[in-house]
């Protein structure tokens, strides 16, 4: 039986919620929080999405659209064009490569991972941001926002974790 | 066995196709860095673009947080309540003096303004524009805007909260723009330290407290010195007031400055009649003339 027009939309709506996720994670950084201190350091939560749905569900978001989500991201934050969607394109490849590693493992080794994929990610990002000014960032802050990413890591992927088993349970 | 061997060719092709496309993606990518380096036009614009396209989804997002920034304020607020009521008793005192010098001191410039015909500055028109962004990244200080050319903004604009200097509008769309925070790391601004009135240029570099660069001459420049804009460069009106000098360290000196990045929800982008610290939009080229037209 072929599915009705109405299921055949409502998997196309379920399955664009990754991407809408990322995109929503990636206007949340954008809030301003009022928060003291926080500006300058916020997690990188755009790149948490990428990297989780690169390896839960890399078919609906696959590289290209994390090249997008990047490039947003670069018109969002303001960094030069290319430096973040670059990024996220690599973080997307390498973990989608690496997906069978992940998967029915622990959630220490997907934090731990996601850990060195992230520096390696935020290093790419400020080499390249450094090349393009022609001076170096300072370092602490990128270091801290390293940090803050890592630590929200567990929390973000709760929540990704619950929208999976709520919405995209069948495929 | 022959159809097996079908499905193995095209899911190499696949493959291949799929690992083609991300290499053209890195290419894209590193292409559009290069682009973006050479400032051309049409990047400027798409940025604006899908910034604005973003901005009525920013702007609703932005407003429960900053209900919820006021809510938390207004308890803390409560909380201080003694100790603070204390501090601008204090504080009261002091300004009451102040008022009395700066009333003196009024009445005595309106005097001399008067003796030598002084043409008044004209008063500077403005937007009050919500802040709908602050780009909470190690990359760069910048907040996106819910105002854009729609409604009289223009690149290069001063931006200020209250009567301190912000930065300067780095980008324009139809109804969002960007504004360059005075610490981010291409952000330069000409200024006088007050006291000595000795020039410099405030370079901002991704920290909270931008550098005093290219200092004119060797002045005695002290902690808790103010700064303000100077003139030179056209780029801002004199003596908006940018902040104090924190910390000299092995000839580093540090800026403090006056506006606190967390507690912007409204600034006024201001035209002051100037070019501003970047150049307009080119003028129109001039029209070509075509013969026979031309009476």
């Amino acid at each position: 039986m072929k599915p009705s027009v109405w299921v055949k939309m409502d998997t196309w709506v379920r399955h664009l919620i990754p991407f809408g996720v990322t995109l929503f994670l990636l206007l949340l950084t954008a809030v301003p929080t009022h928060l003291p201190g926080l500006s300058g350091i916020a997690p990188m939560l755009p790149l948490m999405g990428v990297y989780y749905w690169a390896i839960y569900r890399p078919d609906l978001l696959p590289a290209w659209l994390a090249f997008v989500i990047g490039l947003l991201c670069d018109i969002v934050d303001g960094t030069p064009l290319g430096v973040i969607g670059l990024v996220m394109l690599l973080v997307q490849g390498v973990a989608a490569s690496q997906r069978k590693f992940f998967l029915g493992k622990s959630f220490a080794v997907t934090w731990w991972a996601f850990g060195l994929l992230t520096a390696g990610a935020i290093g790419l990002a400020w080499v390249l941001v450094s090349l393009i000014l022609g001076r170096s960032i300072d370092p602490t802050a990128v270091i801290f926002e390293y940090l803050m990413t890592l630590c929200s890591f567990p929390l973000l992927t709760w929540a990704l974790a619950r929208t999976q088993m709520a919405f995209l349970r069948d495929a | 066995m022959k159809q097996s061997g079908a499905a193995g060719r095209l899911a190499t092709l696949r493959l291949l196709v799929q690992r083609f496309a991300f290499l053209s993606l890195i290419v894209g990518a590193v292409a559009l860095m290069i682009l973006g380096k050479a400032d051309i036009l049409l990047i400027e614009r798409t940025r604006a673009l899908v910034a604005d396209a973003l901005a009525p989804l920013l702007d609703a997002m932005a407003r429960p947080a900053a209900t919820v920034a006021q809510i938390t304020d207004s308890f803390h607020e409560l909380a201080n309540l003694r100790a603070e009521n204390a501090r601008l008793k204090d504080e009261n005192v002091r300004l009451m003096h102040w008022q009395t010098v700066a009333r003196r001191l009024d009445s005595e410039n309106v005097v001399l303004h008067e003796q030598l015909n002084v043409i008044p500055d004209p008063d500077p028109a403005f937007v009050t524009a919500r802040v709908i962004g602050d780009l909470g990244s190690a990359f760069g200080h910048s907040m996106l805007l819910g105002a854009g050319s729609k409604d009289g903004v223009r690149k290069g604009q001063a931006v200020l909260s209250g009567e301190a200097l912000v930065g300067h509008i780095a980008e324009v769309g139809l109804r969002s723009s960007r504004l360059l925070l005075l610490t981010d790391i291409n952000a330069r601004i000409p200024v006088l330290v007050e006291s000595t009135r000795t020039r410099a240029i405030l370079v901002g570099d991704n920290s909270a407290r931008p550098r005093l660069n290219y200092i004119a001459g060797s002045p005695t420049i002290s902690v808790g010195d103010r700064v303000v804009t100077a003139a030179s460069g056209g780029a801002f009106p004199p003596g908006l007031p940018i902040g104090v000098i924190s910390s000299i360290t092995d000839g580093i000196i540090r800026v403090e400055p006056f506006i606190q990045r967390h507690r912007l929800e409204f600034v006024s982008v201001v035209d002051f009649g100037l070019g501003g610290i970047l150049p307009f939009e080119r003028p129109p080229p001039p029209e070509r003339r075509r013969r026979g037209r031309e009476e």
